[in-house]
């Protein structure tokens, strides 16, 4: 099982350890620093290092490296998800998971870890759970323990713990009794030079807030259902309702959660809500290259295009870059020959361009790859799968909640080639 | 000064840690614990800590554990003061003290604390509250982990499998994740004991615990082996819903289950047909999370379509490569694409992989040029197209690129022979900027093999030989066999070329595979023309449609291992020693079309040496057995360098063949062919009598210089045998067997055996190269064994072995490497490494060579140690048809370092009084008995030690390890 965590900031320091066995000496992390030091981008560096004695898996998020030790034959993908709830964790409790934060709540963190995990097995990893062990810090809390001297750690045993429905404590009231689930779509696409779409698939979540008194039993219909082939449940949801009758039935964790998350694959017809028009060039024996790229709205079944956001690596003999933004302002990093044009929202009538030169290296040949172009984007109110939900209902309780339904589609990673 | 507040020094937290008020108390062990957090060393406060144990604040408490969990070690005698704490505790009212207790207590780990946990943690295991019994559950593990005897001693392991039927789920998780750990260190406890029922009881607790909880049960169900299709198919119903769940490692190790189920179920069956459906969706869904759980998930999903290509066969385009993605994740895709790789989406493939092959990244970039050429192979309706994308790529004149098409081209021509030649006159144009070994061979083969159609072939082949000491060997054994290649299509012109190369080859190179190489062809080209044709210029097979799949027996076992990191790695769990401390290997179960049983590596190379024949036994005088069965290099010398398999072939040749060859080359001559003459080899002006000469007089002057002192020295120890009787024979060599087939090391062959000579061990090996490409970097190791043999040295292999080479390595072997029994006694377990992976098998040494120089003991103390034996530790066995007598047998024996103390003669029967000793130190008696006129003797053997009556037990009751003694059979 995990033996010990390191965490390890961007420049290669060690600024948390925590030994669940054993402990295993620092210099393990050696093995690690090398493979950074190989790597050319910090999120290069390989998941799973073997070590003469140990096996380092390893997760980058938030510019820090959660780094895992383990010592016999373990699944990588337990230790995985492990520490992704580790993070989950550290972002519920101090808000920002950042080393700043780890380090000013040292003591509190040491408390999570020690909770999460008994001999590399883990404990309580529920953010419901933990919080009645734990009390997350506040500044309020802070201000009342110093004068009252209670403290952080919960002295009763947490109900949900052994309960049938671990994820929802008992007891919980609220004066207003709410539930509002977010049904938000990811497209990930790569168009080619043509733009025909080479995949696109879409990647869906219902994300859930939850605030009811007592024990609600919530059941969740959709008008299209069968778009929903390839699922993962919160282990909430009752599997063989939804197998028979294709309806989300379930006793809801209090507060935040992710109450579902879904893939629409790449065989079914996905819609894709932008178009770009692009022309980036280079002349043999020219040090100017063309760039010209126009945004457009496709299939956005009538919604506006926002929060437009367009990256493009260029190559690396480009110099400077001269343009002109029709809407938004852009930037070109001269190191890291990135450009980024900040569109905003795309005005169907008036298309958004960019267009202008580039400068290269005199005498330099012409690049050789061609730049891809990234696009970030949002559209409101709609599910681009064509996802809605049909009712909700609430069960088991006696008063009414207020309920609502928010829809959105963002771009995963989308990509077009040039 | 911020550093200073959060942790402020010792003596300041002393003072805290031993104030008044309770509140000062807990601030202080909160700086206390966080300075222990970022490494400070805080041990000095350890009895100020501990005192603060004792309290109601259940955060302090806490806080206190944690301390003591990290220190404790290193202040054994101070943490007793804290048991009586921990013990009462374990009986506060509050199950959350109680488990806490007893949770912590396990995480202490000092030996004496050890002592009194064994009682709250009984009291804790059948606690009335599940949230103690899981937590006690655990604690099982970890005092397992410091003291196994005393959890086995004290019962805890059966009321630990108790729990796997408690009430609670995930109670029962607990209990199945303690196990499971135990049971890696035990493989043969039978610990998780699967029945019927048990699994039932897993079932049921899957859909009710955590997802950590499903994750263990997962893991531990794949390990059952159902009896029926029947039950499979219920387990894999009851099963799949795991495949919607959030967590990622509960989905792969329900793919695992799955996957090794549905090996039982009729391919016939409906529900086979729609598990196979199930299967696609969440391991799609798997690459659309953090690139992390991406790299673990396309690892296993490489192993998955190799198995089972139609699960994923209509998802091809999930693994195209989005440009930053990071690079392992790339790499990994690229690998999949190829292999989903088909007719029908091969276009989508291709200009995928054309795409790649613009981008920045050269290590990606080069793996996808390599992948067009792979697909050309896979997929034959495709290979017009990847060869003219190739040369599109190669028109690019990016250096990299075009270096990596023409190594893929190479083996599109041997895939498909006489159809793309047309594009040797574009690859030609690129021979100047070509400056990698691989691909520079690459382009020389393709010269030599086509060198018919190349008008400046031989220009080309010679622009190339100008430089030649100064190119790798790889492309030196290239350019010598395309220069021979071009010799025998052209003979006319090139004759100043190939007596060039060969006397490059030959004479001024230090490389021993060139130089053999060289000779071989030398020798072949000045004794029949003809014949080297037709081996030179043999139809070569074709390459196989995809090089790189993981063996049958290997991707089977690995199946079984989803989600590990053997799985990762693609290798098998016993590689990971560390952590699998004998792990058995897992077979997918029953009915499979491939269920021919394979051999295990251990047992195919173990049988092996068994059924090996006894070697001819050579009756005196006729020289040429003794020669077939001694060895050419001489019993004193010490230390030998590796023998390159140079020197046997001449030797042997000079022996053998090479007389008919001198004999036919006069004829050969009238052929016109004017075979090349090196100053210092001259075969035509040796006659038959001359050869003669040459092989027992010794005239160093015919002979190539390298050859001359070992084989000379080698021969003359040969003549010597042949005259003398009685003289001491070598010891018992047993013959080479194959260790490691080629097809389970990637093209790998290794046969070997092992000698004895001059108080050394060796183990000589011939390694036998079987793949396409030229193999290096090769090193040796082996695992602990009974008799710790180690070697001595490294594995002496200073050149890259080319393919359908081979090269023989001796390995100088010592005893004082770390001891471990084996099963059977005399097991070898050997890992392998070269360029490409590495290998493991095992062989079985013959017990006799660890029978040292020294073995002769006392008359006395031999007489007395005899008497002393019991006899229970001696046993009895017959050797069959041995026709030497007393004499000739002792001296035979002897030379393997059984020494004969005593004889006596009763009534016509000689009975022959032996000792040997073990390097080990372990001395071995016998008594033989020869009857005259008999051929079947009669041993008795004897030790002090059980351990040598063991391997007599072995040896004599279960016939495949009758080798070690049998060996005395052989040695007579």
């Amino acid at each position: 099982m995990i033996h010990s965590l390191f965490l390890v900031n961007a420049s290669g320091d060690i600024f948390l350890e925590k030994h669940w066995k054993s402990v295993v000496s620092r210099s393990v992390c050696d093995y690690f620093f090398e493979a950074q030091e190989r790597a050319t981008e910090p999120e290069n560096v390989p998941p799973v290092i073997p070590t003469p004695h140990h096996y380092l898996i390893s997760v980058l998020r938030h510019r820090i490296y959660f780094v895992a030790v383990i010592q016999s034959e373990v699944p990588p993908l337990f230790v995985i998800e492990f520490l992704h709830r580790v993070v989950d964790t550290f972002q519920d409790y101090f808000g920002v998971c950042t080393e700043a934060a780890i380090k000013d709540n040292v003591v509190v963190v040491y408390e999570l870890l020690e909770e999460m995990l008994d001999n590399g097995f883990p404990l309580a990893t529920e953010s419901n759970i933990l919080k009645e062990l734990i009390k997350p810090p506040t500044i309020l809390r802070t201000m009342v323990n110093t004068i009252t001297g209670s403290t952080n750690v919960g002295e009763q045993l947490p109900t949900g713990q052994l309960s049938v429905v671990p994820w929802r404590r008992t007891g919980v009231k609220y004066t207003n009794n709410e539930a509002y689930f977010d049904v938000v779509e990811e497209i990930d696409a790569i168009i080619d030079k043509s733009g025909s779409t080479i995949t696109a698939e879409i990647q869906g979540v219902i994300d859930a807030c939850v605030k009811l008194t007592g024990m609600p039993d919530l059941t969740l219909s959709f008008m299209n259902p069968r778009l929903l082939d390839d699922v993962s449940f919160h282990p909430c949801v009752r599997f063989k309702r939804w197998e028979a009758e294709r309806i989300l039935s379930f006793i809801p964790p209090d507060g935040n959660f992710r109450l579902l998350s879904y893939h629409v694959s790449s065989q079914n017809l996905v819609a894709i809500p932008v178009y770009v028009k692009h022309n980036i060039s280079f002349r043999e024996g020219s040090s100017q290259g063309r760039f010209d790229l126009t945004l457009g709205p496709k299939q956005t079944m009538g919604k506006a295009v926002e929060a437009v956001l367009v990256s493009s690596q260029l190559p690396r003999g480009v110099l400077n870059a001269n343009l002109n933004a029709s809407q938004g302002t852009y930037t070109f990093d001269p190191v890291t020959k990135m450009l980024t044009w900040d569109v905003g929202k795309i005005n169907p009538q008036k298309l958004p361009s960019l267009k202008g030169t580039m400068s290269l290296q005199a005498g330099a040949s012409k690049p050789d790859e061609n730049p891809t172009i990234n696009i970030q984007f949002k559209t409101q109110q709609m599910a681009i799968s064509g996802l809605k939900v049909n009712r909700l209902d609430m069960y088991g309780e006696k008063y009414k909640p207020f309920k609502g339904i928010k829809y959105m589609t963002k771009a995963g990673k989308f990509q077009v080639r040039t | 000064t911020t550093d200073n507040q959060n942790h402020p020094p010792i003596f300041e937290l002393k003072a805290e840690l031993n104030s008044d008020k309770k509140e000062k108390k807990k601030e202080a062990v909160k700086k206390v614990i966080a300075s222990m957090t970022v490494g400070k060393d805080v041990s000095a406060l350890f009895p100020d800590v501990v005192n603060c144990m004792q309290t109601d604040n259940l955060e302090l408490k806490k806080l206190v554990y944690l301390y003591l969990m990290n220190y404790a070690k290193s202040q054994p005698d101070m943490a007793i003061m804290a048991v009586n704490t921990f013990v009462k505790d374990c009986e506060d009212p509050n199950p959350l003290i109680r488990a806490l207790a007893v949770r912590t207590m396990g995480c202490i780990r000092v030996d004496k604390i050890t002592e009194y946990l064994c009682e709250p943690l009984r009291k804790c295991l059948k606690d009335e509250d599940p949230y103690v019994r899981k937590t006690a559950a655990v604690c099982v593990a970890k005092l397992h982990d410091i003291n196994a005897q005393l959890v086995e001693d004290q019962g805890f392991l059966d009321t630990l499998k108790d729990l796997i039927s408690d009430s609670n789920p995930m109670v029962v998780a607990n209990a199945v994740a303690a196990l499971s750990e135990i049971a890696e260190s035990h493989p043969n406890s039978n610990l998780l004991d699967l029945n019927p029922q048990t699994i039932n009881k897993l079932l049921t607790a899957l859909n009710e615990c955590t997802e950590w909880g499903q994750i263990f049960i997962l893991d531990c169900l794949a390990n059952y082996t159902p009896r029926d299709d029947r039950e499979s198919q219920s387990i894999c119903e009851r099963v799949t819903p795991r495949l919607s769940h959030a967590n990622s490692a509960v989905v792969l190790s329900a793919v695992k289950v799955l996957m090794k189920f549905m090996e039982m179920l009729p391919k016939d069956l409906d529900y086979y047909g729609t598990l196979l459906k199930k299967l696609a969706p969440p391991l799609v869904t798997l690459l659309s999370a953090e690139p992390e759980l991406q790299y673990v998930a396309l690892r296993n999903i490489n192993l998955i379509v190799q198995r089972r290509p139609e699960i994923l066969k209509h998802e091809m385009k999930v693994f195209f490569v989005k440009y930053n993605d990071p690079i392992y994740v790339k790499l990994e895709k690229l690998d999949i694409m190829i292999r989903l790789a088909s007719q029908a989406n091969i276009a989508q493939v291709l200009a995928e992989l054309k795409e790649y092959a613009t981008e920045v990244d050269v290590d990606f970039v080069r793996k996808a040029v390599r992948a067009i050429g792979r697909c050309a192979i896979k997929v034959e309706q495709s290979a017009e197209r990847c060869v003219s994308t190739l040369l599109d790529l190669i028109q690019t004149k990016v250096n990299y690129v075009v270096q990596e098409a023409i190594v893929v081209i190479k083996d599109i021509f041997r895939k498909y022979p006489n159809k793309y030649e047309s594009v040797i006159a574009t690859l030609c144009e690129n021979l100047d900027s070509l400056d990698e070994p691989e691909a520079r061979a690459a382009m020389i083969w393709i010269v030599g093999e086509y060198a018919e159609r190349i008008d400046n072939a031989d220009e080309l082949l010679e622009s190339f030989l100008e430089g030649f000491h100064d190119e790798s060997t790889q492309v030196q054994l290239q350019l010598l066999t395309a220069i021979v290649k071009l010799f025998l299509k052209k003979p006319t012109e090139t004759q100043e070329l190939v007596q060039q190369v060969l006397s490059l080859a030959t004479q001024d190179s230090d490389n021993p595979d060139l130089r053999d190489r060289g000779y071989i062809y030398w020798r072949l080209l000045s004794t029949d023309p003809v014949a080297a044709k037709e081996v030179v210029l043999a139809e070569k097979p074709l390459i196989s449609e995809e090089t790189d799949l993981i063996e049958p027996t290997l991707l089977e076992e690995l199946i079984c291992h989803i989600g590990t990191l053997a799985s990762v790695y693609h290798k098998p769990p016993s590689a990971f020693v560390e952590g699998s401390r004998g792990v058995q290997h897992k077979r997918i179960p029953g009915n499979l079309g491939s269920g021919e049983s394979v051999e295990s590596p251990d047992n195919g190379s173990a049988a092996g040496v068994t059924e090996a024949p006894p070697a001819v036994i050579p009756s005196q005088g006729d020289l040429l057995g003794d020669l077939l069965n001694l060895d050419l290099t001489p019993p004193t010398t010490t230390g030998p360098p590796p023998i390159s398999s140079g020197m046997q072939m001449g030797a042997m040749d000079l022996l053998g063949g090479g007389l008919d060859s001198l004999v036919g080359l006069r004829h050969n001559t009238e052929r016109s062919f004017r075979s090349p003459s090196p100053p210092d080899y001259s075969p035509t002006e040796v006659g038959p009598g001359g050869h003669m000469g040459a092989g027992f007089g010794a005239p160093p002057a015919v002979m190539p210089a390298s050859f001359n002192a070992p084989v000379s020295v080698g021969l003359d120890d040969l003549f010597d045998l042949g005259g003398g009787v009685g003289m001491p024979m070598g010891a018992f060599n047993p013959p080479k067997t194959v260790w490691l087939p080629a097809m389970k090391a990637k093209g790998l062959e290794i046969s070997g055996t092992f000698v004895r000579r001059a108080g050394v061990i060796q183990m000589e090996m011939n390694l036998t190269n079987k793949a396409m490409s030229v193999m290096t970097d090769f090193a040796i190791q082996f695992n602990r064994n009974s008799f710790g043999l180690a070697s001595a040295g490294p594995l002496q292999i200073l050149t890259p072995l080319s393919p359908n080479q081979s090269i023989e390595a001796a390995l100088p072997l010592s005893t004082v490497g770390p001891v471990m029994k084996m099963e059977p006694l005399n097991n070898l377990q050997v890992a392998v490494k070269n360029n490409i992976d590495v290998f493991y098998f095992s062989c079985q040494y013959p017990i006799s060579m660890l029978f040292v120089e020294d073995g002769k003991m006392e008359r006395q103390v031999f007489l007395a140690t005899w008497k002393d034996i019991p006899n229970d530790n001696e046993s009895q066995f017959q050797i069959k048809d041995c026709h030497l007598n007393s004499d000739a047998a002792s001296n035979k024996l002897q030379s393997s370092n059984i020494f004969t103390i005593a004889k006596r003669t009763v009534e016509g029967q000689d009975m022959l009084y032996q000792s040997m000793k073990l390097t080990n130190g372990i001395w071995v008696l016998a008594e033989l008995r020869v009857q005259a006129g008999n051929p079947n003797y009669t041993t008795i053997l004897k030790s002090k030690q059980r351990i040598t009556s063991l391997i007599i037990i072995h040896t004599v009751s279960e016939r495949p390890f009758c080798t070690n003694w049998n060996l005395i059979c052989y040695i007579l």
